[in-house]
């Protein structure tokens, strides 16, 4: 078990999504950043697909009550285990009674931080599936824990580790996480992009802003999508679209051209034009990136997009390959 | 080609989904093509899910299974071919709370379309609709079959929280809203159905193809 004594500013139950259900108007959900609660879950011994939990902007408590492993990914705002520092992509054993804390983001000394951090506990958090999947799907209020963001006192059940004695005590060990940041403190993420469905309607002037701007992610964003100020784009003329599908990383612009990149939880059909869609190699950067913090579209085409994809399934084959050298083999 | 299969335009939605999109007008005709497409891709190695749209459908896929290209041309190919699959949908009747509180837009709508409170009810009670897709929110069904008279845009300024189980008028759609979300639909009634329980199999009250009334249970002018 372990119990939520503070859980920040938005935490909740979430694995790799719930997905097969887009036909009946369910969002997939889940983990935003795919790719960070993956690794903690092989660092802790546990299937891609077991459920941790998702953090944002730290300034959280979680004290264990068994004995157990566990793996933060994404930003760590200053993590400690009972005072000592928890590094991103780590592996730590945990004992009974120990208690991890995230700083918040605003706390005095905190370095630039980002939004949001993967926890994963061996054994994964067992709540019970819900759809295939034990996200939580906060709009619609199912699936995680009761249907909601966790609690000041939510205990949590884990699930069966694979992991014998030895192996959950096992001195701590990590791996080097993905690179996610700008190198200064005030440049811009970038984001790689295609143009969306409706790219044609839009002036050649908002083309150009689209790719030009530093777009700036404003605290109206979410798990449903991130807002963006910056240049005001605008259609050659507006013409009402029928309801039509989206996915994350699909660029809307709604009539007061502010786009909205549209994240896991969002709704399954939309009906503003669709500007760009940013790449599925390059959504984890978005789910991190700090509110107020700048962002820069790149335009790119399909072939460089299937490269980078296909260069984090290299690397995500590269980290099964190294843990497995290191002795530490995950279930299929 | 024959004028019954008019081309879908194919473009990708990133890089791993893909819309395929009629032209205007959403017709019921189009729209079981669309349903006939869902089912026919659904099969197809490669493909994850489908999402119909209001005379679209988008397309999840692995990239690294197959070939985007590939993926077009085989719409395209299968297209002609499809014939529209009428989906034998249940009849499910909405009883419908019409006006008042359940309904703060009723007289917004009487008043775009010049028809009296009683009337709009009357002739929104009268018609056999037909749900086209289901999307948005969990269960939201998009209806088409509204009489066109009653036809009211959306408002200007959406609501931040629409009850749950809000009927509205959205353009030439009618719809019923699931749960608690923002929306700009025009609202003119409340059903006491339940249209989204996580825990049913299924989980939805309707589902595409089906055929619904609404029942006037009362209403409030």
């Amino acid at each position: 078990m372990m119990l939520v004594q503070k859980p920040g500013m938005l935490a909740s139950v979430q694995d790799l999504g719930r997905h097969g259900h887009r036909q009946v108007g369910i969002c997939p959900g889940g983990a935003l950043d795919v790719l960070a609660l993956t690794l903690a879950n092989r660092l802790v011994g546990n299937a891609d697909g077991a459920a941790g939990l998702e953090l944002t902007m730290g300034g959280c408590e979680i004290r264990f009550e068994t004995d157990t492993r566990i793996a933060l990914a994404g930003d760590d705002f200053a993590a400690q285990l009972d005072g000592t520092p928890l590094w991103p992509c780590w592996s730590v054993p945990v004992k009974a009674g120990q208690t991890l804390k995230l700083a918040g983001a605003n706390a005095p000394g905190a370095k630039k931080a980002g939004l949001r951090s993967w926890l994963a506990v061996a054994g994964g958090i067992d709540v019970p599936p819900v759809l295939g999947s034990r996200s939580t799907d906060l709009k619609a209020g199912f699936g995680g824990h009761q249907g909601r963001a966790l609690r000041k006192g939510d205990r949590l059940a884990l699930g069966a580790t694979l992991l014998d004695a030895a192996r959950l005590a096992r001195r701590p060990f990590g791996l080097r996480g993905p690179e996610w940041g700008p190198e200064e403190d005030d440049s811009a993420i970038e984001l790689r992009v295609l143009p969306g469905p409706e790219f044609d309607q839009f002036t050649a002037e908002s083309h150009a802003q689209l790719w030009s701007e530093r777009w700036r992610i404003t605290a109206q964003s979410n798990r449903m999508g991130s807002r963006l100020a910056g240049a005001e784009l605008k259609r050659k003329r507006s013409i009402d679209m029928l309801s039509s599908g989206v996915i994350p990383g699909t660029i809307q612009v709604p009539p007061s051209g502010h786009p909205i990149i549209l994240m896991g939880d969002a709704q399954t059909t939309g009906g503003y034009p669709r500007m760009g869609v940013v790449i599925r190699a390059d959504l984890w950067k978005l789910a991190q990136a700090p509110l107020d913090g700048r962002l820069r579209l790149v335009q790119v085409d399909m072939a460089a997009a299937l490269e980078a994809w296909a260069g984090q399934q290299r690397y995500l084959a590269q980290v099964a390959q190294g843990l497995a050298a290191a002795g530490w083999s995950r279930p299929a | 080609m024959s004028s019954q299969h008019p081309v879908p335009r194919l473009h990708p939605l990133g890089d791993a989904a893909l819309l395929c999109e009629l032209a205007p007008p959403a017709t019921l005709a189009q729209q079981q093509q669309i349903w006939a497409l869902g089912a026919e891709v659904q099969q197809w190695p490669g493909v994850g899910e489908v999402l119909p749209g209001m005379n679209n459908l988008t397309l999840t896929f692995d990239p690294l299974a197959i070939d985007v290209d590939a993926l077009m041309a085989r719409v395209n190919e299968a297209w002609p071919r499809l014939s529209a699959a009428a989906i034998e949908g249940r009849m499910v009747e909405i009883p419908v709370a019409y006006g008042g509180e359940h309904g703060p837009d009723l007289a917004d709508v009487a008043a775009h379309t010049g028809l009296t409170r009683a009337e709009v009810v009357r002739r929104h009670s009268g018609g056999e609709y037909v749900v086209y897709l289901l999307g948005f929110l969990p269960g939201f069904a998009f209806m088409g079959g509204l009489p066109p008279e009653l036809a009211t845009p959306r408002r200007a300024e959406p609501r931040t929280a629409v009850p749950a189980r809000s009927v509205g008028i959205g353009g030439e759609q009618t719809g019923i809203y699931p749960l608690v979300s923002p929306g700009g639909w025009q609202l003119i009634g409340r059903t006491s159905l339940e249209l989204f329980n996580p825990a049913a199999e299924p989980p939805t009250l309707l589902r595409p193809g089906d055929r619904v009334r609404f029942v006037v249970e009362s209403v409030e002018t």
